[in-house]
């Protein structure tokens, strides 16, 4: 009897199941899945061959290794950045700490052209930024490091997210502890608070790689777009697709979108040590 | 037992121990990295666009094809997100009020968007409904347009705008679990009465907060509507595709910084509002 009735699955109470179900899946078919099935059935359609040729060419070729260049720099730049501010925000009490945290989302709410555009502007010649450097003797706009500086910006969020909430939650008891045991700050940062926040820092790193893989509108605006110097992979699926070349696009599309969703496993695995870390230390 | 917030002034006392040389260092550094990162593009926009003072200002926001590119813009806004909020909420009841097989793969699916470069999503779209694209002569066949116009720049905003709404409600619906809403079912009530009643008041915040979000994000796609829309100006362009034609063309002036500060305007509305919903849905 008992055996019986547990072995029928529990009625579900609550109504609704085949709407929300239904609505789901339809809308995730038609916006998302059937869309992405057309970009891997035209690379699929390309041909081996020809695809290795699409995206090992010398413009492909220089296309990804400029992009991996300045995404990877970038990256780094919000490493310590995002991990400055996370330690400044959950830490320091002072005045402006409000405005400043509000700050850290500018990046995600401001459209990636504007941003675009006011970094172009700022590191031109005739901008606040770009007169002094260009005197230095330091080309920003159309050159690489105005493609860092564009692809740090319209990620500065990620890491500063990933880290904040860790920190906040993390023992003080644990630090004052390692105090008493006669640490010095710099050990207990290393030692202490460091491999505590490490998961959560490296996949606020990982998904800012992922953005700054596919960033677009905030780099085409001061790359200047120099084939084989400034131009990124992203802008080359883009210039494939205005030369009619559609499965050139596709080819290219096709590997970025790998990457992507390789990056996601990365920061996928690194939530899951982030969980299981802070649930282990409560 | 000590709270979270006892929990973080301890630490932030504990860390005002330790040095304050240090601390003063490190503020000092996240004020000047900010300001020159963050606030200095922000302030740079204003500052461009009313470099020969208000009347070329409101001049350059004025011409028709600006005019056009903010109605556009407003146009597919209004379409994208109540949909998004709709599917939100799908998403939501479906994931946290049910056990099914494929539940998890579901979750991971509704977030496809966010790690998918928008410029990737576009092309997608091309490859699907463009002229040669998969759908393309069945498209032209029965005289369907939807590249190139508005279907394509609305259909590209859905996609990249997708996960904004279910990504805040999923979680709060999650940690609120389904006892009242059992409670509710027990007690007669219809399923739409359950969610009018029982479920919306305790998610509308962070459905506003979703919303707003989605809402910021969809007046600012870039990158997929740049692929899809054509890019004609008084026709086709969104506002951000217009910032970006009145940069290319030279001696435009203010113009390009006059439609780019609109923009900025919008974030920063977006951001208070975002500030005032979380103070009320403090979930994350």
């Amino acid at each position: 009897m008992t055996t019986a009735s547990a072995r029928i699955r529990p009625k579900r109470v609550l109504p609704g199941f085949t709407l929300s179900l239904g609505t789901t899946l339809l809308y995730l078919t038609v916006i998302i899945l059937i869309p992405i099935a057309a970009l891997v059935l035209t690379g699929a359609g390309i041909g081996w061959e020809r695809f290795l040729r699409f995206v090992t060419s010398n413009s492909a070729l220089n296309a990804f290794r400029v992009t991996l260049v300045a995404a990877g720099i970038a990256t780094l730049i919000n490493a310590f950045y995002g991990l400055l501010m996370a330690w400044v925000l959950t830490r320091y009490e002072f005045r402006g700490r409000v405005i400043l945290d509000g700050l850290m989302d500018i990046p995600f709410a401001l459209p990636t052209a504007v941003a675009g555009l006011a970094l172009t502007a700022l590191f031109s010649a005739n901008g606040w930024f770009g007169g002094p450097l260009e005197a230095a003797g330091f080309q920003v706009v159309y050159a690489l490091p105005g493609i860092i500086i564009a692809m740090a910006f319209t990620s500065i969020p990620f890491v500063v997210r990933a880290v904040q909430p860790v920190l906040e939650d993390l023992d003080p008891a644990i630090e004052e502890a390692a105090k008493t045991l006669g640490a010095t700050p710099w050990q207990v940062f290393y030692r202490v608070i460091l491999p505590a926040i490490l998961p959560a820092w490296l996949g606020g790193c990982t998904v800012s790689m992922a953005r700054s893989l596919g960033e677009f509108g905030a780099v085409v605006f001061i790359a200047g777009n120099l084939p084989g110097q400034t131009e990124i992979a992203s802008l080359l699926a883009f210039i494939r697709i205005e030369e009619d070349n559609y499965a050139g696009a596709a080819a290219i599309a096709l590997v970025l979108l790998c990457m992507a969703l390789l990056l996601l496993l990365l920061s996928n695995l690194f939530q899951i040590r982030a969980a299981r870390y802070r649930e282990g230390g409560k | 037992m000590i709270s979270a917030e006892e929990q973080i002034a301890a630490s932030r006392h504990l860390a005002t121990k330790s040095g304050q040389g240090v601390q003063r260092f490190l503020i000092g550094l996240a004020v000047v990295l900010t300001a020159v990162m963050i606030v200095a593009p922000l302030a740079y926009i204003f500052r461009r666009a009313f470099a020969d003072g208000v009347g070329p200002y409101w001049a350059a926001i004025t011409t028709p094809d600006t005019l056009h590119a903010i109605w556009l813009t407003v146009i597919v806004t209004i379409v994208v997100v109540p949909v998004n909020v709709a599917f939100g909420i799908a998403v939501a009841w479906v994931v946290a009020r049910f056990r099914f097989p494929g539940r998890g793969l579901l979750m991971t699916l509704v977030e496809i968007p966010f790690s998918i470069s928008p410029i990737i999503a576009g092309i997608c779209y091309l490859l699907l409904y463009g002229r040669r694209g998969i759908l393309g002569p069945f498209l032209q066949e029965h005289n369907i347009t939807i590249l190139f116009a508005l279907p394509g720049i609305i259909l590209v905003t859905m996609f990249v705008t997708a996960p904004f709404v279910a990504r805040e409600v999923l979680p709060l619906m999650l940690a609120k679990g389904s006892e009242q809403e059992e409670a509710a079912v027990t007690l007669g009530a219809k399923g739409w009465q359950v969610f009018r009643y029982v479920t919306l008041p305790g998610i509308r915040w962070a459905l506003l907060y979703g919303a707003v979000l989605c809402s910021a994000r969809a007046v600012g796609e870039f990158g997929g509507v740049s692929v899809v829309s054509g890019r004609t100006r008084g026709q086709t362009n969104t506002l951000p595709l217009q910032v970006e034609q009145l940069f290319n063309d030279l001696n435009t002036g203010v113009a390009a910084f006059a439609a780019a500060s609109t923009l900025t305007v919008i974030a920063i509305i977006a951001l208070f509002a975002k500030a005032l919903l979380q103070a009320r849905a403090p979930h994350n």
